[in-house]
């Protein structure tokens, strides 16, 4: 794993831009950029990344970014690489989107730019919500969690993205979160370097859309790893293997609901939620470890 | 070359000879054969291009967008639903200035599901920024597309064209064709916008009011721009190719007190019907309507307009007979409303329309006594 002193210094996200404080997104895309480097074109469709960019004639981004429609990015990263390819350009074409962007509306044109081997990165940034509408439910809302259309927290469970990017047989797959930034910089290095389509998924904490204070993101980015809440891993070409700040959770596992205290959009949730959301971090945590032990 | 194509194989012609370097293509009927075609074209080498096949027609006009930004030539083609799902695209890609050029064999909308030839498709898409284009004849539909290239990547235009052609009565219809080598008839595509690594920008980014305004205004510009370009491809393309076109093919017009104007292979049946006519005495001509956006210049004063609608604004009127109302308010219009879902009209359909003309009034054909 790389050393915290040998990520780049360059900085392609100038301190200019509209983001909350305490933005994970942000800070995500920070290294993202640190490990994609200049020749690098950002694809965002609608979410919180389109607006923190600034307004017109400014950008905050010394990058170029190609912003698209919602349910669009994945297909306009497709004609962006084939274009790239055709007159020889090796410019990496990455597209940055939200949990809506990627599991609710942007999920079609995702399968198809997998399916066809698009030559690209995809990353979700998930703050598990639409947040720059003000937090609405998403598909990747998870169960138990209010938002402004969920009042009562939601009742349904957080869409499996990764399971269903998993059946595309992608060549790179991984899980991130900017409070380990070590691990999503060598993945962003790796998926780059890889060709062929890759797919990240980054769980963002977003401090006003889960009720918590601007300095406690990265605090609850580890809490949710610590707790498995969130499991950091990779798949290359199929292989399997738990990233190691979830290696060292899994032994011993911080309580669920320190993660869940910590945030004000779980508070009044109810034992019998806490106790099915405990069962599927469970659940998926039997599934992973098999699978890295090749029993699945 | 002299061969024979339905319209169809035409477009797909013409496309091979334009180079573009980037193809998205989904299938809907009556336009499939055109990507299959080029399918062909680039499985057997003989088209340089990569052929992206999309998953929706909502990603094909997006994957063009993607492509067109780097500064390269893109190329899709469409029918009916599709073009309506790639509407929200259609938007963006004029919003963003993108030469992109595209084939839309005109359909009928569902329900009920109907494949046959109708504009509604294309009127849907009348305020999205494209340039549109309705072609009446095999030859036309391929010499037109080589035309919309050149005319869509000017400089002074840099907005998309839209290749409008009858569903069937064109698409699918054989007729004699000349293929050409355009040679540099269309010049290599500078998009002065292009993304740049080197010089990063930041493109659609959030926009005020008053910028935002400026770049509706550029739009409207092009648009006002693109009337003189379209005349200069028009008439370059006849001094290298020996074929002239125009913004409306008039037939027999100079003298006439009655004309039936149309788009595409209705119009090109008025012609027939206009001979049927003048051989009664009638002093009949037809205008058949090539660019619909921009919309052209047409000669109405001191003469009867019988105008055939293939296509509705419900709670309004014909689309056709409201662009020429609009823009001559005190034309002598008869609309009729013919040829919805692909039915049929004949060259004595039309030349029944004008005799029995009944001018200020509106005529729905198959449902009218």
């Amino acid at each position: 794993m790389i050393r915290m002193a040998e990520i780049p210094k360059e900085e392609y996200l100038e301190k200019c831009t509209t983001a909350c404080a305490g933005c994970t997104s942000s800070l995500t895309l920070r290294y993202v950029l640190k490990a994609a480097g200049p020749d690098t074109v950002l694809v965002v469709p609608a979410c919180c990344t389109s607006i923190l960019q600034g307004t017109y004639p400014n950008t905050a981004f010394s990058v170029p970014v190609y912003n698209i429609a919602f349910a669009a990015a994945a297909a306009c990263a497709s004609g962006m690489s084939e274009a790239f390819s055709s007159i020889g350009k090796k410019t990496n074409v990455i597209v940055y989107a939200g949990d809506g962007g990627t599991v609710d509306i942007g999920i079609q044109a995702l399968s198809g730019a997998l399916e066809r081997g698009t030559d690209f990165l995809y990353i979700c940034y998930d703050n598990e919500a639409y947040g720059n509408t003000g937090m609405q439910r998403s598909g990747a809302t998870p169960m138990g969690a209010r938002t402004t259309t969920t009042p009562g927290g939601k009742t349904d469970a957080k869409k499996d993205i990764d399971r269903i990017v998993a059946a595309h047989n992608i060549p790179y797959q991984a899980t991130a979160t900017p409070a380990y930034p070590k691990d999503l910089f060598d993945k962003v290095k790796t998926a780059l370097a890889t060709p062929g389509p890759s797919f990240i998924h980054v769980l963002a904490p977003c401090p006003p859309g889960w009720r918590i204070a601007s300095d406690m993101s990265v605090a609850v980015g580890k809490m949710a790893v610590k707790t498995g809440s969130w499991v950091l891993w990779e798949r290359k070409y199929g292989e399997l293997s738990i990233s190691a700040p979830s290696k060292g959770a899994m032994k011993k596992r911080a309580p669920l609901r320190e993660y869940l205290s910590l945030q004000g959009r779980f508070k009044g949730i109810s034992e019998s939620v806490v106790n099915e959301l405990e069962q599927s971090i469970e659940k998926n945590l039997a599934r992973l470890a098999k699978e890295e032990a090749g029993e699945c | 070359m002299l061969t024979v194509a339905t319209g169809n194989k035409a477009v797909a012609a013409a496309v091979k000879a334009a180079k573009p370097a980037v193809v998205a293509a989904y299938p809907i009927t009556p336009q499939t054969e055109i990507v299959e075609q080029i399918a062909e074209y680039v499985t057997s080498g003989e088209m340089d291009a990569r052929y992206i096949p999309v998953e929706s027609e909502h990603s094909a006009m997006t994957a063009c967008i993607g492509a067109s930004i780097t500064g390269v030539r893109s190329f899709t083609a469409t029918s009916s639903h599709g073009l309506l799902y790639m509407h929200e695209m259609l938007h963006w890609a004029a919003g963003a200035r993108l030469p992109i050029v595209m084939a839309n064999v005109n359909r009928a909308l569902g329900p009920g599901w109907n494949v046959w030839a109708e504009h509604s498709d294309a009127f849907s898409q009348r305020d999205t920024g494209w340039i549109q284009i309705f072609v009446g004849t095999v030859q036309e539909a391929y010499d037109t597309t080589l035309m919309a290239f050149r005319i869509a990547e000017d400089q002074g235009v840099l907005l998309p064209v839209m290749v409008n052609l009858d569903g069937f009565t064109l698409s699918h219809i054989m007729q004699s064709l000349e293929t050409l080598d355009p040679g540099d008839y269309i010049p290599p595509l500078v998009l002065p916008h292009r993304i740049d690594t080197e010089n990063p920008a930041g493109y659609g980014t959030l926009t005020g009011p008053a910028d935002y305004f400026k770049f509706r205004w550029g739009m409207e510009k092009a648009m006002r721009t693109a009337p003189s370009v379209i005349r200069d491809a028009e008439e370059e393309f006849f001094r290298r190719f020996g074929r002239r076109y125009g913004p409306v093919e008039e037939y027999l017009c100079e003298d006439a007190d009655v004309v039936v104007v149309a788009l595409g292979t209705l119009g090109v049946e008025a012609e027939v019907a206009v001979d049927l006519l003048r051989k009664e005495g009638i002093k009949a001509g037809s205008m058949r309507i090539r660019w619909f956006r921009p919309f052209p210049d047409l000669d109405v004063a001191g003469r009867d307009l019988v105008v055939l609608d293939r296509g509705y604004s419900f709670g309004f009127g014909g689309v056709l007979s409201d662009s020429i109302r609009s823009r001559y308010p005190s034309a002598s219009i008869y609309s009729v409303v013919a040829g919805l879902g692909g039915q049929e009209v004949t060259y004595d359909d039309i030349a029944d329309f004008i005799r029995d003309r009944k001018m200020g009034e509106e005529y729905w054909f198959g449902v009218d006594a």
